[in-house]
């Protein structure tokens, strides 16, 4: 198991690696280049030839791509910190250290100065989203399969799939227009500051349950699916034909592996409560990490956008790593 | 007074086409310490049977009349309480496919301590302790090693055995078996057949066996009751039964069956015609009626027939058991001798098979030799794990050989893989596979594979043509030409394999490899599928490989036999050669571990211990060294078996020689 662990480590940094050689490679092509970029649209083209100059831009790839990391891993000073450029960038940590991913130019800032609270916003969402989710999701999934085709199961099945197939936004809408507009119990929008008026937790209780309940629903109908898989295999009969008691069928014999399934569903759920929840985001002004991609995206801010880009891509290969282990802890099987 | 009774039991389940009866009245008495067997066809209501004394009939199902006495108890009537107390504690289950009845999550340990602990509240030590014990019963070597593996780290005859072991924990008053060595390999399913004698012995637990395989039924049981579409219409004592069947369908299920000395020339099987009808549709007065040769209008379709006592505690279901003849009287149809032409067709020569496995070698098959005549049939059998399947698909090229010389047709197809034949070479070897299910496009009507085969191998061009050819082929199989249309959702087993042969005939081959071609069938259908197969196989003058582990099967229809064991040939040679002296001691004991449909008839009884070895391993000398029950000393070990030539190419690889071989007793007597 340790060797497992430690081969899989080993395979997640070489993935790493070749992941952030191709986000440089999609950011460097996009359209415009980069040194115009970096100076926005109304410098002078001498300027920009300047920095292009000064930037090597016409360096191979690759070459690049290696001054990029040696940047990014401390062991190169970024070259747009430099005084004689003008472009007023200032690090307080310096122009030289390890995890530099560079100037943002649209928060006129250091990408480390932007990007951890915003993370750190979207991981407090996420947090409280997941720890919603989960418990929620496997309660009513594996009520519902454990007797399937009775009332109970029909019952969550259709609210499972009702809540799956509304839209993030327009459910965002309708909670807000009941809770907001007309009960007035709960803020409209989420900024996360104190002075709005609304004490902080007021303002992620919206937000949280649009996730929990869009996502929620998702979750159940997958581990019900398993679960009546399960309880419909020979051997969950034999619990039952051993005289075990019913609780025990369940907890013991059906449970653990009617859960070897949805596993990896729920942690892939991580992914998108990080990257993808920037409907919510916008919904709720949250200043949240996929609103921040987003805005990035837009705005054509290079460094940040792979700074994030890196980071989502980090938190996949993570969970893909743990939902790995996680599955050979949960199936005998997978252990040889 | 008896320990199980059931009384006018009817059992339900509703579907969405309304309420249907699986058993519709059902009557039935087992002792204390009785060994009842109950043998039928698939769908006349067995498992349903088993599973209502067991109270798990799911949410559709349910007892409105009748009773389920055990040990003075209604359990048609039961508290879900009562019922707990009873299931796995006076009543215990073995379940017919060991594989998927244990849970692969939890150890072996895990699961066999859960028993005690739910029935007798014994502690986690004590539950240790009698799980350990139990497991010594099944004769399992190394109990604490086995309580610590899951499942997937045993084999078939290990797991069986656990559950065999997990049944026996809480020490019940009856044993149900559900086809419990289905699946197995005839000398594991040999020595279950042994252990479950000596533990019935040991406990005095009354065993209700369920199977459709009478072979079985006859090693274990003492009385045996016959059901059909959901009643019971035959009830014996196991001697008497199989010395004068009275029911007709009790007559049918024997015919089906080759007999142990019986071959193709001499008695053909006789298969019932018709299938069992679903639930609820079987007529009212006989289910039997619409199959029966011997129905008679006015007599057989009035009233319900009741249980009628013959004589000597031998109950029939059948108004007319007293007009039946004596013995059945075989089809007059007898086949003509075996071609005795000697066109070698198939010449295998040092075919081997070798898996690289890391550095080590896996050899499945290693320097095979036979040679099949034109028109003969050729059986394959060993035990699983022998390297059958590899040599079938060797031949037909869905897998090549990595050495040897396989001359098919002037040319060596050893390493043609079948997308570098030639159309007439694939069309010349074709393959017949064991389950239909898997080997018919579910969305394609089952008249599809036949014009492709028909244009692909260059038979028929045009509408028309194939059209005409493949009602032609249908009508081969003895299937109606409008069946072409149907879903192979919609054909029986047994149609669906006869579809598979009537796609292996499109292009007139010269060799048809046949992997347990009907294994998957009722006995039956069985016969039907098999008598259909040599008939056509005969008139185009087809030769047969067939690869089988019946070997009742094989002793009735094949002409030579090939025996082999961990990819290498033990023995060759025409049939009747190899069912008697000298036998390779494999063979011997192959033989001894068949289960023989007649309680007449005495087997030696020989077992071999221990589990085939892994190919990626195999010992150095003789292959068989292991667990040979005659093996003569290090010799085998070390040195590889000389070749013994006994007349007629009867060939024996073994350092005993032939004339020791030979002064054994036959496996096969009749007791008189």
């Amino acid at each position: 198991m340790i060797r497992y662990m430690l081969r899989r480590g080993a395979e997640m940094l070489i993935t790493l690696l070749v992941a952030s050689f191709l986000v440089f490679l999609v950011t460097e092509f996009s359209p415009g280049n980069v040194a115009r970029k970096t100076l926005g649209a109304f410098a002078l083209q001498s300027q920009v030839d300047l920095l292009y100059e000064k930037l090597h831009l016409n360096d191979p790839l690759l070459v690049r791509y290696v001054r990029w990391a040696g940047v990014l891993t401390g062991l190169q000073a970024d070259p747009l910190q430099d005084p004689a450029l003008k472009l007023d960038f200032k690090d307080p940590r310096g122009d030289q250290y390890f995890g530099n991913f560079g100037y943002s130019t649209l928060y006129k800032a250091p990408v480390n100065d932007v990007l951890w609270d915003r993370l750190g916003n979207t991981a407090l969402l996420a947090g409280l989203a997941f720890a919603v989710i989960v418990p929620l999701s496997l309660l009513l999934g594996v009520l519902a399969g454990m007797r399937a085709g009775t009332t109970l199961d029909r019952v969550v099945s259709t609210i499972s799939i009702i809540m799956t197939s509304i839209p993030e936004f327009a459910l965002g809408v309708i909670l807000v227009a009941v809770f907001v507009v007309w009960l007035k119990l709960l803020p409209g929008t989420s900024p996360l500051k104190n002075n709005s008026g609304w004490p902080i937790w007021t303002q992620l209780i919206l937000p949280v349950s649009v996730l929990a309940l869009y996502d929620a629903g998702y979750v159940a109908r997958i581990v019900r699916a398993s679960m009546a898989e399960v309880m419909a295999k020979p051997y969950v009969r034999t619990a039952v034909l051993k005289g075990l008691p019913w609780r025990t069928v369940i907890l013991r014999h059906a449970l653990r592996n009617a859960l070897i399934a949805p596993f990896t569903v729920i942690l892939l759920q991580i992914n998108w409560l990080i990257g993808g929840v920037v409907v919510t985001e916008l919904v709720f002004a949250y200043p949240g990490f996929g609103r921040m991609l987003l805005d990035a995206s837009l705005f054509g801010d290079v460094s940040l956008i792979e700074a994030a880009t890196l980071i989502a891509l980090f938190v996949a290969t993570a969970t893909q790593l743990l939902s790995d282990i996680g599955y050979r802890l949960l199936d005998p099987q997978a252990r040889r | 007074m008896a320990l199980l009774s059931i009384r006018d039991l009817r059992v339900e389940y509703r579907t969405s086409r309304g309420t249907v009866a699986a058993i519709p009245d059902f009557s039935l008495d087992i002792g204390a310490g009785e060994s009842f067997g109950l043998v039928g066809e698939s769908g006349c209501g067995k498992s349903t049977l088993i599973m209502a004394i067991m109270g798990y009939m799911g949410r559709n199902g349910g007892m409105p009349r009748g009773q389920i006495l055990f040990e003075g108890k209604d359990l048609a009537r039961a508290t879900p309480e009562e019922l707990r107390a009873i299931r796995g504690g006076r009543i215990a289950i073995v379940y017919q496919e060991p594989a998927t009845a244990l849970n692969p999550s939890l150890t072996i340990g895990q699961q066999l301590m859960e028993v005690p602990i739910a029935h007798t509240g014994a502690s986690q030590r004590e539950a240790r302790a009698a799980a350990a014990r139990v497991l010594q019963d099944v004769h399992l070597p190394d109990p604490d090693s086995v309580m610590r593996r899951y499942p997937h780290q045993l084999s078939g005859g290990q797991k069986q055995r656990v559950v065999i072991a997990m049944a026996l924990l809480a020490n019940p008053a009856l044993l149900l078996l559900d086809e419990p060595t289905t699946g197995l390999d005839v000398t594991v399913e040999a020595t279950v057949l042994d252990l479950l004698n000596e533990l019935r012995q040991k406990y005095g637990t009354a065993l209700f066996y369920i199977s459709h395989n009478l072979g079985v039924i006859a090693q274990v049981c003492d009385r045996i009751g016959v059901m059909y579409a959901g009643r019971l219409v035959e009830d014996a004592p196991a001697a008497e039964l199989f010395a004068h069947p009275r029911h007709p369908y009790t007559r049918g299920l024997l015919a089906s069956l080759p007999r142990p000395g019986a071959d193709k020339h001499s008695h053909p099987l006789v298969s019932i015609p018709g299938v069992v009808p679903s639930a609820g549709r079987a007529p009212e007065s006989c289910g039997f009626l619409t199959r029966c040769g011997f129905a008679t209008p006015g007599v057989c379709d009035a009233a319900p027939v009741a249980m009628i006592d013959s004589g000597a505690g031998h109950l029939v279901r059948c108004a007319r058991w007293q007009d039946l003849p004596a013995e059945q009287v075989a089809a007059a149809a007898t086949r003509g001798a075996a071609v005795r032409e000697s066109d070698v067709v198939m010449d295998a020569h040092d075919i081997s098979r070798v898996f690289p496995v890391g550095r080590r070698k896996l050899l499945a098959n290693d320097r095979l030799n036979m040679a099949a005549q034109r028109g003969h049939v050729l059986a394959v059998v060993g035990e699983s794990g022998s390297g059958k399947s590899t040599f079938a698909k060797v031949l037909a090229g869905l897998d090549t050989a990595t050495g040897g010389k396989l001359r098919v047709m002037g040319a060596d197809l050893a390493s043609v893989p079948v997308r570098r034949r030639t159309p007439q070479q694939v069309a010349a070897i074709q393959m017949v596979f064991q389950n239909p299910d898997g080997t018919l496009n579910p969305s394609h009507p089952v008249g599809w594979p036949l014009a492709r085969a028909l244009r692909k191998f260059g038979i028929a061009s045009g509408k028309a043509d194939i059209e005409k050819r493949v009602t032609a082929l249908l009508d081969m199989v003895r299937l109606p030409p409008s069946l072409r249309h149907a879903l192979p959702r919609q054909l029986s087993g047994g149609q669906k394999q006869r579809i598979a042969i009537a796609r292996a005939f499109a292009g007139n081959p010269e060799l048809l490899v046949a992997d347990e071609p009907v294994s998957a069938l009722d006995v039956s259908v069985q016969a039907a599928v098999i008598n259909l197969l040599l008939r056509i196989q005969e008139e185009q003058g087809t030769t047969l490989v067939f690869i089988s582990h019946d070997l009742g099967l094989v002793r009735y229809l094949a002409d030579e036999v090939v025996v082999m064991y961990l990819g290498q040939v033990m023995e060759a040679g025409p049939t009747a050669a190899i069912f008697e002296p000298p036998y390779h001691p494999y063979t011997e004991a192959l033989l001894s571990a068949v289960p023989v449909p007649d309680p007449s008839i005495r087997t030696k009884r020989i077992r071999l211990q221990g589990e085939i070895p892994s190919p990626l391993n195999v010992p150095a000398g003789c292959r068989f060294a292991t667990r040979c029950p005659r093996k003569l000393g290090t010799i085998c070990d070390t040195t590889p078996p000389p070749r013994r030539d006994n007349r007629d190419g009867h060939v024996i690889h073994c350092h005993i020689p032939l004339e020791q071989l030979a002064e054994v007793e036959p496996v096969f007597r009749h007791a008189s």
